[in-house]
């Protein structure tokens, strides 16, 4: 089972975790992703998530699809933020839960890396002196 | 024909707006909009990579466009 969200609202961990709760599972991990309050030694101020939603969702649902099919999951559950987040706000939430430990650990690794590599949210880092849009240049 | 391309982060500096109206010949396929959207604004080669997606699946350089389509411009994504 698969629980995706885009939230222009907080999300909470235990949402996630409440999902993936079975008695089917021998473990969970849960990745939080926080904004950090500095990049390259600059401080950043906030940042700005945005997203092509209808796609941004559906390339989440892939992820998960693809985790549980490798690592057979009994469920996953993504959870990710979008607009103005300050410091310390949580910006994307997976927990994953399968029969036995490991694979917990490595599915939910592989939902994140992939996350990163594909769906299409664009962070933007607010300094003190000017914005900037992360990793769009080599 | 002509087609209505959408632009997220990025792309929308780039192109300075949103939306972007481009007429197109029949048979267009992703890669000659590529080499178009790079002619017409060449910071798009400065990024790390330019993907585009149609009908919110990404599409190779050999995907053909139609005018139905909804096309857009996918700069270097960063989420998480």
């Amino acid at each position: 089972m698969i629980d995706i969200q885009l939230k222009d609202t907080p999300i909470f961990p235990q949402d996630c975790i409440d999902f993936v709760a079975d008695a089917g599972t021998g473990g969970s991990t849960v990745f939080i992703g926080t904004v950090r309050n500095e990049t390259k030694g600059k401080k950043v101020l906030r940042l700005e998530f945005e997203s092509y939603a209808p796609m941004a969702i559906s390339e989440m649902r892939k992820i998960a699809e693809q985790a549980s099919e490798r690592w057979s999951c009994t469920k996953v559950s993504i959870h990710h933020r979008v607009g103005i987040l300050a410091i310390g706000e949580i910006a994307v939430i997976i927990a994953v839960a399968t029969p036995h430990r490991k694979a917990a650990f490595e599915a939910c690794e592989f939902c994140i890396d992939t996350l990163k590599e594909t769906v299409p949210i664009w962070k933007r880092e607010f300094f003190e002196d000017g914005d900037v849009w992360v990793a769009a240049h080599p | 024909m002509n087609i209505n391309i959408l632009a997220f982060g990025i792309a929308k500096d780039i192109i300075n707006g949103s939306t972007l109206g481009m007429e197109i010949q029949e048979g267009m396929t992703v890669g000659d909009l590529k080499v178009k959207l790079i002619s017409q604004f060449p910071d798009f080669e400065k990024l790390r990579s330019l993907a585009i997606a149609v009908n919110e699946e990404y599409q190779e350089d050999d995907f053909v466009l139609s005018e139905k389509d909804e096309i857009v411009i996918i700069p270097p994504v960063s989420g998480g």
